[in-house]
């Protein structure tokens, strides 16, 4: 891959700042220029949240991702606002326990994953997610142990040390899909 | 890769900061900049440093003067309406001759506007900002790499030229993380013969001032004050250029809209129109050279700018209206896309 | 018969506080004294620069956003172009007792003929909990990541007593709303504060002791919890000056 462009975009609280942060610095460890961009506003609770991702092979122009080549969609409106922008032959990812309307085009490839009540069910209920990170990672070819060992490392902080576990678990959860 | 760290840029600028030496930093929560006031918070005390939360932008600006004229290196931050209120003490380091380093991380404006990212504060930054006739080094990050190597290239341009410097960016610079190496040499502070340190009995007593009553004597200051201006336009002036070798479309842009047109000038270069772009680095001093020269190969100058159109007029002194200048722009929060730019040029090339 | 109805000078609109957040009791306190006093037509408000910079989409009188802490003087400008009108202003702590203090003091001593409804929740909510002015001795925040240390940055500051020592306020008084008792006492003070001026006797404050559970780090109800634990003993209730009475606290 030359260029990914990545957008993740749910409601504050759903994990997916920590979710671009994840994936920019899987492609840090592995040699590649990244850029994370998140969107930010005056409301701290509630209200929506994406945002942009790049990882690339020479460096990042532009940090601002409006043509997607990976879209997660983890609520309604996300969807809404931007599967219209997914670049052609792109990929939507998208938490089907929470929207229940069918994906529109025709020309990406669509993964509905029941993230928010998988993650219910195996007792990490805000980890869904990492279920998704998980099953990107698979689509992508770019499901690694060490990657992602060295990945999770870096977003979770030694004082959440405790969290790398389970995090582990909704990934390998989400790449079992 | 195994230096680098993923940091905001926000965050760049104030371990950056540190590792120019400075130990002060005063700040007024104001996004979207907080997170310089939140990193210093955490380190400052770890390496006896002084964090301090002034009760208002102008009194952390006058924290600023004192920490200044005690001949260290000291600095503040804030966003477009904080930088507002510290214009007055802005003005009255100039009038004092004291280093320091001032961070604006630019939201939409005027008034209290909106906080996303704006550049509308170019000439409120590259001409003084406060009254009187002085000016500040302004320097234009486009990457947070450049965040933290401008913030330590800030502290070190104050220090030489005794002014005040500043790192203009913006929201999406402020925000953004990228892969940043924090490893720089840094020239420390030269001999400060002039800080309020106390005399010890032993010299004269200093004295930090910027009033001066007799006017013959205050039109040699400020006279003085503009040739050593003259030697930071000689010495210090830096720009970056890309593809302009044989560029008949020449964009002009800085920060994060010179990020967008690069994206617009490698799409151009694949449609086989000759596109090029100029980045200046110091918006005060101004980059003239690149563009006068590019006013000799080039059809059309392009400003890329979240402004009305501010950073233009410098675009059309330095060409000296030898080749036409036109504006790219968005406004309120709004950043141009690449395809906007790249419309700009495809149209300028017919 | 109609039980409960939401007050006129509240618009109906969705308000963008977070989940547990007083202020929409204290907006609704402000309005439904509004509508009793029959005002609506003849108030302006003046909104802060806080987490309630947006107040003036939310109140049906007329608003005004002032510049951040400059609301006290605007007010007055306000006040002085037509003394007949009814102003008041809703500040935060950050606006109103740091950046804003000067303000608050000299139209607190010029006896101001204005209503001020300060809001003190020992933190800087929108721009995503700073340490205010009024945070408490070992109170953690982003900017005290190690508990506010008096050392550093000295202690909260105690409002109404601190403009008690004027000459000029008519009347200050500090309540909270995190019971039904202390909302009813609240909005008993905030319309005597609108009844002063309306009188013509001048300067009302009203520090409303209130939470902030996103920035606390806590649910809403620990929060109310934490008001009665942690912030009432360091700010107690009461009325500190009212000059009708010539009670000063």
């Amino acid at each position: 891959m030359s260029t990914k462009q990545f957008l993740f975009s749910g409601f504050g609280g759903q994990g997916i700042l920590f979710a671009g942060k994840f994936i920019a610095y899987k492609g840090l460890i592995e040699e590649k220029q990244v850029s994370w961009l998140p969107s930010y506003g005056p409301e701290m609770r509630g209200g929506t949240a994406s945002c942009s991702v790049i990882v690339s092979d020479d460096p990042v122009g532009s940090p601002i991702v409006t043509y997607p080549d990976v879209l997660v969609a983890m609520n309604l409106p996300s969807l809404d606002r931007f599967e219209e922008k997914v670049a052609p032959g792109g990929m939507i990812f998208l938490d089907s326990s929470l929207i229940e309307r069918d994906v529109v085009r025709k020309d990406v490839k669509v993964f509905p994953i029941p993230a928010t009540k998988l993650a219910g069910e195996n007792g990490f209920p805000t980890l869904a997610n990492m279920i998704i990170v998980g099953k990107i990672l698979k689509e992508l070819g770019e499901y690694n142990d060490e990657g992602l060992k060295a990945a999770l490392a870096k977003v979770i902080s030694a004082k959440h040390a405790d969290m790398m576990e389970v995090n582990r678990k909704a990934i390998d959860l989400g790449a079992s899909l | 890769m195994a230096d680098k760290v993923l940091m905001k840029g926000n965050e760049a600028i104030a371990e950056a900061a540190i590792k120019a030496g400075c130990r002060h930093y005063f700040g007024y929560p104001i996004t979207p900049q907080t997170e310089v006031a939140a990193y210093m918070a955490k380190r400052m005390p770890k390496i006896g440093g002084t964090f301090l939360q002034a009760e208002s932008e102008i009194a952390a600006i006058n924290m600023v003067y004192g920490v200044a004229s005690a001949g260290l290196r000291v600095m503040t931050s804030s966003s477009s309406p904080g930088i507002s209120l510290k214009g007055e003490g802005i003005s009255y380091l100039a009038g004092a001759d004291l280093p320091a380093l001032v961070v604006n991380v630019q939201r939409g404006g005027p008034g209290l506007g909106g906080i996303q990212p704006s550049q509308s504060d170019y000439f409120q930054s590259t001409r003084g900002g406060g009254h009187g006739d002085y000016h500040m080094i302004v320097l234009a990050p486009s990457s947070v790499q450049e965040m933290a190597a401008l913030t330590v290239k800030g502290f070190e341009l104050a220090d030489k030229y005794r002014m005040t410097a500043m790192v203009l960016a913006d929201g999406t610079m402020g925000q953004m993380m990228e892969p940043v190496s924090l490893d720089f040499e840094v020239t420390p502070p030269p001999e400060k013969p002039w800080a309020t340190t106390g005399t010890e009995m032993k010299r004269k007593h200093n004295i930090v001032n910027s009033l001066s009553l007799v006017p013959e004597e205050l039109e040699k200051l400020n006279i003085a004050r503009f040739e050593r201006y003259e030697l930071v336009k000689q010495n210090e002036t830096m720009y970056e250029e890309y593809m302009m070798d044989d560029a008949e479309i020449a964009i002009a842009a800085f920060g994060i809209a010179a990020r967008v047109s690069k994206n617009a000038v490698n799409e151009a270069r694949k449609m086989g129109i000759k596109a090029g772009l100029i980045r200046p680095i110091t918006l005060w001093p101004f980059p003239d050279a690149p563009f006068k020269k590019a006013a000799t190969h080039v059809k059309e100058i392009i400003s890329v700018e979240l402004n009305m159109g501010q950073m233009i007029e410098d675009v059309r002194l330095a060409s000296e209206c030898k080749v036409k200048v036109s504006l790219c722009n968005r406004v309120g929060g709004m950043i141009p896309s690449p395809e906007q730019v790249l419309d700009a040029i495809v149209k300028a090339s017919k | 018969m109609i039980v409960y109805d939401k007050p006129h000078a509240l618009l109906d609109v969705p308000l963008h506080y977070c989940p547990g957040c007083l202020h929409g009791v204290v907006h609704k306190l402000v309005a439904e004294v509004i509508d009793e006093l029959g005002i609506e037509g003849k108030t302006i408000g003046i909104a802060p620069v806080g987490c309630s910079v947006m107040a003036y989409d939310y109140f049906a009188c007329d608003m005004i956003e002032a510049a951040h802490g400059r609301a006290p003087a605007v007010a007055t400008g306000v006040k002085r172009a037509d003394p007949s009108k009814v102003v008041f202003t809703y500040q935060g702590d950050g606006d109103l007792a740091s950046i804003g203090m000067a303000e608050t003091v000299h139209a607190a001593a010029r006896n101001e003929n204005i209503t001020v409804i300060f809001i003190n929740n020992a933190i800087y909510g929108m721009t995503g909990g700073q340490m205010a002015p009024t945070s408490l001795v070992g109170q953690v925040t982003q900017t005290s990541p190690y508990g506010r240390d008096p050392k550093l940055c000295g202690y909260p500051i105690r409002v109404c007593e601190l403009l008690s020592e004027l000459e000029g306020p008519e009347y200050l008084e500090r309540v909270t709303v995190n019971s039904i008792p202390h909302i009813r006492a609240a909005k008993k003070a905030i319309k005597k504060a609108f009844m002063n001026q309306i009188e013509g006797k001048g300067f009302s404050l009203i520090e409303v002791v209130s939470s902030c559970p996103t920035n606390w780090g806590m649910t809403p109800q620990n929060a109310l919890k934490w008001i009665e634990e942690k912030m009432l003993p360091y700010y107690p209730l009461g009325v500190y000056k009212d000059r009708s009475n010539g009670e000063v606290k």
